[in-house]
């Protein structure tokens, strides 16, 4: 069943004095239930209070902003129809989203072909961007990522023999195995097993089992939480107790709440880290607490700044025309987000900071930040 | 020696759930021919019922562990029977085709009830029994893999007794055999039929409850995957023969535990599907099945 889930933003205290003016109409696709609904959800918590923010102060170019959302229940197949819907029959002039590569790789030739611009706030696979001119992200690229990673674990934890799961339907979990593999072999390391399993998998026992016959010093879970879990429980009761490791695809509550004992101790790189004592990051944690009674994770800052850069892209154009939004866009330039300063590249990514974090007695903890 | 003792003892416990939802399909297949698709669905709301069980009871018991598991399979008999009751009874007599059509809609039904009641989202499973893992020289075995084998051989010898030394059994295999001449010897066919649905369902909710035990995450869309693989099973083993969807779940949980552990795990479903084919060329009427020419 599809929950139709056209979620309209308050516009705030201004929207009387502001009625008169059409509203800018943003869309949004996300992963609001499902697999993934712990990404979607915050992410689209982030972007929904940006909205509010910038509604408040008088929306842009003295229209306000309204955000058409559609919920593609993080299945194959959804993004593309949902996308679809929002350019055709709302006439969104930009849109935002996703958090999960594979639908965001769905949704971007869709976005492409339409000339509409779309910003990702949180999918880190190389590919999205090379879809087309129209298609930005917020965030930095797995290619960044899995060299973070791959030095991490050889300088810092001094792992040089890793064991590798994959999860070859994951369009993520692929790229970070690829681009972790070429530096850490490149660097000397040695990667003693690679195993692959698929979305939805629940048992892991049979790939684990061979890593522990293959002797790694570490395990790197390139997947996403609703796996890596998963694969920590039944790593830990097969008596593998070497460090897990895995990307920013673990960042989200339930890998602790699933995962329970066995993440302790664990390690993972991401976008944001509440505790970063950094007075920006202090203030949005504040503003989003009040707003959802919740400290931001990654994704709720990535969706906040996905719709800043936007708004401010609009604000530079001038005009809600696409093509203009997109030069504006791609003019982006040393933009005061909370996740860091973005500036676009030629290749419209961004180039910002990796933190890496540990999870100690059920919490996160800040470990360190990596400049690009 | 180690690896591979390992994956036995991996794929032995999941074969075994593999093992409990094919008995279903193979039960009803036998008195009725046709397959029950909703049957995954049965197993997920069995799952779902030990969840909200074990928000009541206390954790890591033997006690609590076995209420949940009794009153999930007990739900699930109901819920059983209320789908044979009202989805399958009044199409008795109809072209299989339909019944099977209707299987496919219940199953689509109760998947998105749970969603809408439940929400898509995975939740964590509670530890209903004690948790431990004993070390036997160099092989790990849990307990959660113990009790889903213990659990499994206990419900298969409780169903071995019921079929085979029961009046209800026994009425069972008449109405396999021949439902006609079973109702015309005075066997009342709809208790006969509510009642397999029932056992069907009950195992099959073991099954979900063993499984998310083993794999703590649950999602209204849990039971697609396993209750194809156990479908599979059923058919391996010779669809309509108990024994034989036992060893065709067994089976097929150690054939997909090898081929992932090794390097051509992208393609276990693919090899595990292989297997089948081969089999099912050589012996197509499933392992243990009896082939008989259809009466036209």
């Amino acid at each position: 069943m599809r929950l139709p889930s056209l979620l309209l933003s308050t516009f705030g205290l201004l929207a009387a004095s502001l009625h008169a003016a059409d509203p800018i109409k943003i869309g949004e696709y996300a992963s609001l239930t499902g697999k993934e609904a712990a990404y979607g959800q915050t992410s689209h918590k982030g972007t929904l209070l940006a909205i509010e923010e910038l509604n408040a102060r008088g929306g842009a170019l003295g229209r306000p902003l309204v955000l058409l959302t559609e919920d593609n229940q993080s299945k194959q197949g959804e993004s593309a129809t949902a996308v679809k819907k929002l350019i055709s029959r709302d006439q969104v002039v930009a849109l935002l989203g996703e958090v999960a590569s594979i639908r965001s790789l769905e949704a971007a030739p869709v976005i492409q072909n339409a000339k509409i611009p779309m910003i990702a706030p949180s999918s880190v696979n190389s590919r999205i961007t090379e879809v087309g001119d129209y298609i930005f992200r917020v965030c930095f690229v797995d290619a960044f990522q899995g060299n973070v990673l791959a030095k991490f674990v050889q300088e810092t934890l001094h792992v040089r023999r890793v064991a590798i799961l994959t999860s070859v339907s994951n369009a993520y979990s692929v790229g970070m195995t690829r681009i972790f593999k070429g530096r850490f072999v490149a660097d000397g390391g040695t990667v003693v097993a690679e195993q692959k399993y698929s979305e939805g998998d629940k048992d892991f026992r049979a790939q684990l089992t061979a890593v522990k016959a293959a002797g790694a010093d570490a395990i790197f879970a390139s997947g996403y939480y609703t796996e890596a879990a998963l694969i920590c429980r039944q790593a830990r009761q097969l008596g593998l107790d070497m460090p897990i490791f895995g990307g920013d695809g673990w960042d989200a509550p339930p890998l602790i709440e699933i995962g329970g004992q066995a993440v302790e101790g664990t390690y993972f790189s991401t976008h944001y880290s509440p505790d970063n004592p950094s007075p920006v990051v202090q203030e949005f944690n504040h503003r989003y607490l009040a707003r959802w009674g919740e400290l931001p994770d990654a994704w709720a800052a990535l969706g906040y700044d996905s719709a800043f850069v936007l708004a401010d892209a609009i604000r530079r154009a001038g005009s809600t025309e696409p093509k203009a939004i997109r030069d504006a866009l791609a003019a982006t330039k040393d933009f005061p987000a909370v996740t860091g300063n973005i500036t676009i590249d030629t290749k419209r990514n961004a180039s910002k900071s990796a933190v890496i974090l540990t999870i100690k007695d059920g919490k996160y903890k800040f470990i360190a930040t990596v400049a690009p | 020696m180690t690896e591979f003792l390992q994956q036995l003892v991996n794929g032995v416990s999941l074969g075994a759930i593999f093992a409990l939802i094919a008995l279903g399909y193979t039960m009803v297949y036998g008195v009725l021919r046709f397959i029950n698709f909703a049957h995954s669905e049965v197993f997920m709301v069995g799952a779902f019922t030990g969840y909200f069980i074990g928000q009541h009871v206390p954790a890591h018991s033997m006690s609590g562990g076995l209420l949940a598991l009794a009153g999930a399979m007990a739900a699930s008999a109901v819920l059983g029977i209320v789908i044979e009751r009202l989805a399958y009874r009044p199409l008795r007599g109809a072209p299989t085709l339909n019944v099977l059509i209707t299987a496919i809609g219940v199953s689509l039904l109760l998947q998105n009830l749970a969603q809408y009641f439940w929400g898509a989202t995975p939740r964590p499973y509670p530890e209903l029994f004690p948790a431990a893992n004993y070390n036997l020289g160099g092989i790990v075995v849990s307990s959660n893999q113990v009790t889903v084998v213990v659990v499994t051989l206990a419900l298969l010898l409780a169903l071995r007794f019921i079929v085979l030394r029961t009046k209800i059994g026994t009425a069972m295999r008449a109405l396999s055999l021949n439902p006609k001449a079973a109702a015309l010897v005075g066997i009342n066919i709809d208790v006969v039929i509510s009642f397999t649905f029932g056992l069907g369902s009950a195992l099959a909710a073991a099954g979900g409850v063993l499984y998310a035990l083993n794999y703590p995450s649950i999602d209204p869309i849990m039971g697609t995957l396993p209750g194809l693989k156990a479908f599979v099973a059923a058919v391996l083993g010779g669809i309509g023969n108990i024994p034989g969807a036992a060893l065709g779940g067994l089976l097929l949980g150690v054939i997909e535990t090898f081929v992932n552990g090794s390097e051509w795990s992208t393609y276990k479903d693919a090899i595990a599907f292989a297997v089948l084919i081969l089999i099912l060329l050589f012996r197509p009427a499933g392992l243990l099945g009896r082939f008989t020419v259809e009466k036209v």
